[in-house]
């Protein structure tokens, strides 16, 4: 059942992978210019040339150059860094670990802080700190990451040294960047928490666990929370790619090597191939992650199950 | 005596109904509150800085003076200078004209596009109706950093295409909202009497459908301005929004960086200016939601 | 087994219950029954200790069970009655079970919880249950979510729920309200096997009064928030003495022709806020006085019955 509804997730993966592939594909065609000039550095000779018009089937139309393209993707090769010289794929290779790490630890910090502040500000009814949590959202929210990373280096970087200003040696330098990423994540996950939290305990058959005998405690991990992760899972679906996004401008702005400050120093040098390869990445860890979320979503959740199949 | 009126146009019809229906909905309400009265307040004050900018900047934006490089705040500089000598002050006033406009006109062509192609969605229904959502719907899981990556890809940095990625990372929102807000009329009994009568489709769109429909989309147009501001910024921030000497909040965070220990103010002051003016804007938007009572035509989206 | 004796109920300013008494033992089917709004489902929240779930408490009166006085049992006995040797079936199957668990484990909780039993203890014990509640393949039915079920078989479940612990006293709450007619006459009939064959106490909570008149052993009426009267069925079905009685009495579709008309009720039921001052009734009694709206009547015995009403006994 659980592996029916994965394996029709995954197949209707493979239309959108392909139409986001085409749309990679075309940014090298769609910008001005010839396409061939913009996958080789300035000055390159006439041998380089016609080496890269015959890997990417250059002199072949679109369709032929886009099969071509993919099939050198699946064999590994995603072309060769214009400024770096170097085939991408071992840039990536080199970046998506340190993207990885980031990017894992951000989503487990939002994960568990947020739920455990949304299970508290539902559970314990105190004005005040429902003020304070609903505060502390809108600022998660609305806070631009990058600003808030930079007013965090301010602080605790420089001012009490307690963490390295940028650069990837050791955990010190995971704290800030997790935080920034994480301020927005918490905030999030928090609310969804708090409400489907209150949401649940409204429900009918929660006046039926009581009248069983069960105890507050038990009532509240053995049933309400399942129901409350169900949207949190969805949202969090949802918005892997939003984590990712923070994940990007925070490698930035800390220094950090990764996939996007990676991505972003090749578009600021028009480094095509390099984009193409990155924004690649990102694609499919959004899809990865989306799929994820489904399935996460319907092994909780015996109803999804039934209705998608 | 037969009174003669002239044949109104469809489109200004909608846009009277529109206007009516808005007005009707008392928006004044979202200032009784001092949440209200505050954000909202703050947003009128900052658009009003924006439009008057050259007459309130106390400084040229763009006017260097080496000598006076990094200077804290203080008079006459009152948030301090840049490592141009440049006053903030001044930059960040003329910085709200940037991030205003481009913010205001993308969101302005998404929710047109937004509404064209939901209002034709939801009302023609069918495999159209699949493939736009689907596609709407595969534009929204991803973040709107990324699409607005691509776009800045293919078009190259500037204000162009900052524009155009705001615009296509928060279509989505508004074809769903549309679409959900048409589905939703198209049962109402009103709309089948109107098509029994003879009614053709854009008729009904124009006249019946829209006009409800615009309550809760220029809401959420509102908050994501909000998030464009953040966006524009962020695209600043990398160096591939507006491009010098054009000052935007962006890029005063990004080339302040540079200078984070020597004149932190540089990068405090434009980040705390975006931060507030989004805060503003969600706020003020609940405010509106709750005046306008439109949570539940919200939950379509 | 259980008396309640002026129950009072207060949900911050307003008083929802008043004066409710009436009492059951083994064996016995206690109906109480009056209109939506009447008070008839706060009785058994009270009964259940669950008040304070929705915001309200006792503000008078007592509920002994076997012996011991519930208004101010502290929670962590009362958790262990709740289920142990007092069950509660409510009103609507389709949203009394977490969705998200299998069916076999809700009802194992209770015998695990009240009787010590082991996982393995509960599930033949839950199956057992299943089988005399006459619901097709038990085991197989653990293994099944509340979604795949139909209304009928879910209030069975509900009701295994209640029993799985072997309580002394059963209180259903409209049981039958949100099932097929059908299914109705089969769910009323198991309850009056389980009474029988257990000994239970059955508190029926219903709006109906034909199924109390075939099911029930003693009555109650309320009607806002109050009992108005109460005594032996046949007592309460050959002669009802308070006005309000005879109306719903009046009320049941009887050996209809074409010629028979309906009976309703003049009037709605009051809103909690509402209330009238004196009898509660009055503003819809055919034989109001001015008494009526002054004085709050009390009990007047009429036979093994009494009725709250100035002018009981004198049908």
């Amino acid at each position: 059942m659980l592996l029916r509804y994965t394996f029709q997730r995954l197949l209707m993966l493979i239309p959108v992978s392909i139409a986001i592939s085409i749309v990679i594909f075309m940014i090298v065609h769609l910008l001005p210019g010839d396409p061939i000039d913009n996958l080789l550095r300035i000055g390159s000779s006439e041998e380089d040339r016609a080496a890269l018009v015959a890997l990417y089937g250059l002199d072949r139309n679109l369709f032929i150059q886009y099969i071509t393209w993919i099939g050198n993707m699946f064999q590994g090769d995603f072309g060769q860094a214009i400024v770096l010289r170097r085939p991408v794929a071992d840039l990536i290779g080199q970046n998506l670990p340190y993207s990885l790490v980031l990017g894992g630890l951000a989503f487990a910090f939002s994960t568990i802080v947020g739920m455990t502040l949304g299970t508290i500000s539902a559970v314990v009814r105190n004005p005040i700190l429902e003020r304070f949590v609903r505060g502390f959202i809108l600022l998660g929210s609305t806070v631009p990451g990058f600003w808030l990373a930079l007013l965090l280096i301010l602080f605790f970087a420089v001012n009490l040294r307690w963490f390295p200003v940028s650069g990837a040696g050791g955990w010190q330098s995971l704290v800030l960047p997790v935080l920034t990423i994480g301020f927005g994540g918490v905030a999030l996950v928090a609310r969804i928490t708090r409400v489907a939290l209150m949401d649940a305990r409204r429900e009918d058959f929660v006046t039926l666990l009581h009248a069983k005998g069960l105890s507050a405690k038990t009532i509240l991990f053995s049933h309400l929370m399942p129901h409350a992760l169900l949207p949190v899972v969805t949202i969090l679906a949802l918005r892997i790619g939003w984590i990712l996004g923070g994940a990007v401008t925070v490698e930035f702005v800390f220094g950090r090597p990764g996939l996007g400050s990676l991505l972003i120093r090749a578009l600021g040098q028009r480094d095509y191939p390099v984009v193409q390869g990155c924004l690649l990445m990102l694609a499919l860890a959004v899809m990865i992650g989306t799929l994820i979320g489904d399935v996460a979503q319907a092994a909780m959740d015996p109803r999804v199950r039934e209705a998608k199949s | 005596m037969t009174p003669t009126t002239a044949p109104r146009s469809a489109f200004a019809t909608m846009a009277m109904r529109s206007y009516e229906a808005f007005a009707r909905m008392s928006i004044g309400r979202a200032f009784s509150s001092w949440i209200g009265r505050l954000s909202g307040g703050f947003i009128i004050l900052l658009v009003l800085t924006a439009v008057f900018a050259p007459w309130i900047a106390p400084f040229d934006f763009a006017a260097q003076n080496l000598m006076n490089a990094n200077q804290p705040p203080a008079w006459p500089h009152l948030l301090g200078t840049d490592e141009f000598g440049r006053d903030v002050l001044s930059r960040v006033i003329y910085g709200a004209r940037t991030s205003l406009s481009v913010s205001a006109t993308a969101i302005g062509i998404s929710i047109t596009a937004g509404m064209i192609l939901g209002a034709a969605a939801g009302y023609f229904g069918g495999l159209f109706e699949r493939v736009v959502m689907t596609v709407v719907d595969l534009t929204w899981s991803f973040p709107d950093i990324l699409i607005a990556l691509i776009f800045v890809a293919i078009i190259g940095p500037g204000l162009t295409s900052t524009t155009f990625a705001i615009a296509i990372a928060y279509l989505a929102q508004f074809t769903r909202l549309t679409r959900a807000q048409i589905v939703r009329l198209k049962r109402e009994t009103f709309i089948e009497a109107t098509i029994n009568l003879g009614a053709k489709p854009r008729h009904v769109l124009l006249r019946h459908l829209m006009p409800n429909a615009i309550a809760p989309v220029i809401v959420v147009g509102m908050l994501a301005i909000g998030d464009g501001i953040v966006l524009e910024a962020t695209l600043g921030f990398f160096g591939l929004g507006a491009q010098p000497p054009t000052p935007s909040w962006g890029g005063m965070m990004s080339s302040g960086t540079a200078q984070l220990f020597l004149s932190p103010w540089v990068i405090i002051f434009p980040g705390v200016v975006v931060a507030v003016t989004v805060i503003a804007v969600n706020l003020f938007g609940d405010e509106l939601i709750r005046a306008l009572d439109i949570r539940d035509r919200l939950r379509g989206a | 087994m259980l008396q309640v004796r002026d129950l009072g109920v207060a949900f911050g300013p307003i008083q929802p219950l008043s004066g409710v008494s009436f009492s059951i033992e083994r064996g016995e089917t206690l109906g109480i029954v009056g209109e939506s709004g009447s008070g008839k489902s706060l009785t058994a929240m009270s009964v259940m200790g669950l008040l304070p779930l929705q915001g309200g408490r006792i503000t008078d009166g007592s509920i002994a069970f076997d012996g011991m006085e519930l208004t101010t049992l502290p929670e962590n006995a009362y958790r262990k009655l709740r289920g142990g040797r007092i069950g509660l079936i409510t009103q609507n199957p389709m949203t009394s079970l977490d969705p998200l668990k299998k069916i076999g484990i809700q009802v194992d909780a209770v015998a695990i919880l009240h009787l010590n039993m082991t996982a393995k203890q509960a599930r033949s014990r839950t199956v057992e249950i299943l089988g005399t509640l006459r619901i097709p393949e038990p085991a197989l039915i653990c293994d099944r979510y509340p979604h795949q079920m139909s209304g009928g078989m879910k209030q069975r479940i509900v009701i295994a729920m209640a029993l799985a612990a072997d309580p002394d006293v059963l209180i259903a709450d409209e049981p039958t309200t949100a099932l097929d007619v059908t299914v109705q006459a089969q769910i009323i009939r198991l309850l009056d096997d389980l009474v029988k064959e257990r000994d239970l106490a059955l508190v029926l909570i219903t709006h109906d009064m034909s199924v109390v008149a075939q099911t029930c052993d003693k009555v109650v009426v309320m009607y806002a928030g109050r009992a108005i009267e109460h005594g032996p069925v046949e007592a309460i079905f050959d002669a009802p003495q308070h006005p309000y009685t005879q109306a719903l009495i009046g009320c049941i579709p009887r050996g209809l022709d074409g010629d028979t008309k309906l009976e309703g009720i003049p009037g709605t039921v009051p809103t909690v806020q509402n209330y009238p001052d004196g009898c509660p009734f009055h503003p819809r009694c055919t034989r109001a006085q001015d008494i009526c709206s002054t004085t709050d009547p009390a009990f007047v015995v009429h036979e093994q019955s009494a009725a709250a009403c100035h002018f009981a006994g004198a049908a």
